[in-house]
């Protein structure tokens, strides 16, 4: 079909987490300019599954941009060269026929690969346990207006709520720091009034599990937010910051 | 754990100390450029020297120096360790990166700040070690202006010291609005202030510095 497309794909294929890891070329044609990064990947791995060999492992699960899992960094870049989107909102049209397109797994000390693409982000999941819920039940949810909550306090927990957990800030920060996701985390919940009572705790629990997990320190250089699918704002930093540092010099029981 | 030593153990308190004596360090060069800056009057360094003189002998300014030269050591100490801690986070580098996502300089923090540290140290044998530890000035041999001279004679020495002021100039470019932020002194209204501001102090003060040097060395002060 005319405008389909030949490429050249690096990828980085590990067998397990203590396998050293190599990046195998594969020859792609005749790809059509409409399909996603993760359909393109599918056909590569029914070529693969044809002619014998591994499939390539890589994390997606709704293809729509919402649960954060298509985890790749496509030429340098998490979730390839457009900004705000996941990689399954990737598609062929922003590559040229010819192309070599090179893609490896987030690196992060917190994030060890499993195989090939796909890395263990349960390190998201223990700090999000560690304090990112409410803990009584607020029941059903209310009238809207039962609860006044200002325009600007809904924008921005809205906002901040907006994180779908991807990981792409940790992948792109040079101190694989996962300070944009922990603050839009914190920011959420503790913005609201169902929310607030355990927000000195909470930040408290978060940060200490951040840390734990080995994730690195913020040097506000800004490219988490750069390359945030859902573009989470750095004032959320700021505010976690702000949110700590009370945290531990004003409120040290609650 | 008790709260203090659980903050300052934490990623978010090691950086509020790197914020704070940032900061400190910034309020300092303030008023170091603003004494030195007294050589382009071009009077042969009278008023110069009498600010120096000010500064070499209040009991106050002493006593600050020493909380200046420890927190320039915490800063350096604690900037290098944050940066060994980043890169055992990042043990594993890219094949390719863009790196389009962010300024080179606020990358290269330790970097330039271990630039800064190697200034620094030839700086202060230059004059400090030279107006406290010799009798040279206090002796009246010489003033700390005609010092300057001697000094800023040498061609490798003015290089260096203008270098160091590009280093320094990017140190702050990126530094002066990090430190709010970590600081959590964010806002919408003041935030873009605190940008600019941040962003001529950081072209203004080293360029100043620099041009002391080379004014020098010119021969343009005399
Ligand atoms: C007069 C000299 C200096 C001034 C005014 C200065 C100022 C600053 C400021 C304002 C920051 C931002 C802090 C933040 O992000 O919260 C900073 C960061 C930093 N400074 Fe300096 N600094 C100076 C010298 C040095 C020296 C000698 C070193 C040591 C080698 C150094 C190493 C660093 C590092 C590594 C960071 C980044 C830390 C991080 O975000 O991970 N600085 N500096
Ligand atoms: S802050 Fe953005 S990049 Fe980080 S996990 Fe959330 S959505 Fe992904
Ligand atoms: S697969 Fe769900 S966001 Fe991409």
């Amino acid at each position: 079909m005319s405008g389909n497309m030949n490429l050249t794909l690096k990828v980085w294929r590990q067998k397990n987490s203590s396998d050293k890891g190599r990046f195998e070329t594969y020859k792609m044609q005749d790809i059509s300019p409409d399909m996603s990064f993760l359909e393109m990947f599918d056909v590569l791995n029914e070529q693969l599954i044809n002619t014998g060999e591994e499939p390539v492992v890589f994390d997606h699960d709704c293809r729509e941009g919402i649960c954060g899992m298509c985890s790749m960094y496509i030429n340098g870049r998490p979730h390839g060269p457009k900004d705000a989107i996941t990689t399954c909102q990737l598609h062929m049209r922003s590559f040229k026929d010819g192309d070599i397109i090179v893609v490896e797994p987030w690196r992060a000390a917190a994030f060890p690969v499993l195989k090939d693409l796909a890395v263990d982000r349960s390190a998201f999941d223990r700090i999000i346990a560690a304090g990112g819920f409410v803990s009584v039940n607020t029941g059903n949810a209310q009238d809207g207006n039962n609860l006044p909550i200002s325009k600007v306090d809904a924008d921005e927990a809205f906002a901040s709520a907006a994180c779908i957990g991807c990981g792409a800030c940790v992948a792109a920060c040079k101190n694989a720091s996962a300070m944009l996701f922990v603050s839009a985390k914190v920011n959420q919940l503790s913005i609201l009034p169902q929310g607030k009572p355990e927000r000195m705790q909470r930040v408290r629990a978060m940060v200490a599990q951040m840390d734990k997990e080995g994730f690195g320190a913020c040097t506000n250089t800004g490219a988490c937010s750069a390359e945030c699918p859902k573009e989470i704002s750095l004032s959320n930093i700021a505010a976690l910051n702000r949110e700590f540092l009370m945290a531990n010099l004003i409120d040290q029981e609650g | 754990m008790n709260a203090l030593s659980f903050l300052l153990n934490s990623t978010i308190g090691k950086k509020i100390v790197m914020g704070l004596t940032g900061l400190f360090l910034i309020s300092f060069l303030l008023v170091h450029c603003g004494v030195n800056s007294l050589i382009f009057f071009n009077d042969g360094g009278e008023l110069f020297n009498e600010g120096a003189e000010f500064m070499g002998t209040n009991l106050l300014i002493r006593t600050v120096e020493i909380l200046l030269f420890a927190g320039l050591i915490l800063h350096s100490i604690q900037g290098l360790y944050l940066v060994y801690l980043n890169r055992k986070s990042r043990n594993v580098s890219y094949h390719v990166n863009s790196g389009k996502n962010s300024t080179w300089y606020s990358k290269s923090m330790g970097l330039l700040g271990t630039l800064i540290l190697i200034f620094l140290i030839l700086h202060l044998k230059h004059f400090w070690v030279t107006s406290r530890f010799t009798d040279q000035i206090t002796g009246g041999y010489t003033t700390l202006f005609d010092e300057m001279k001697v000094v800023f004679s040498e061609l490798w020495v003015v290089i260096l010291y203008v270098f160091s002021m590009f280093s320094m100039a990017y140190h702050l470019l990126h530094g002066f609005q990090s430190a709010f932020q970590t600081l959590g002194l964010n806002h919408k209204k003041y935030t873009p202030f605190i940008k600019k501001l941040g962003f001529w102090f950081s072209i203004i003060l080293p360029f100043l510095f620099a041009m002391m040097p080379i004014s020098m060395y010119l021969g343009w002060i005399e």
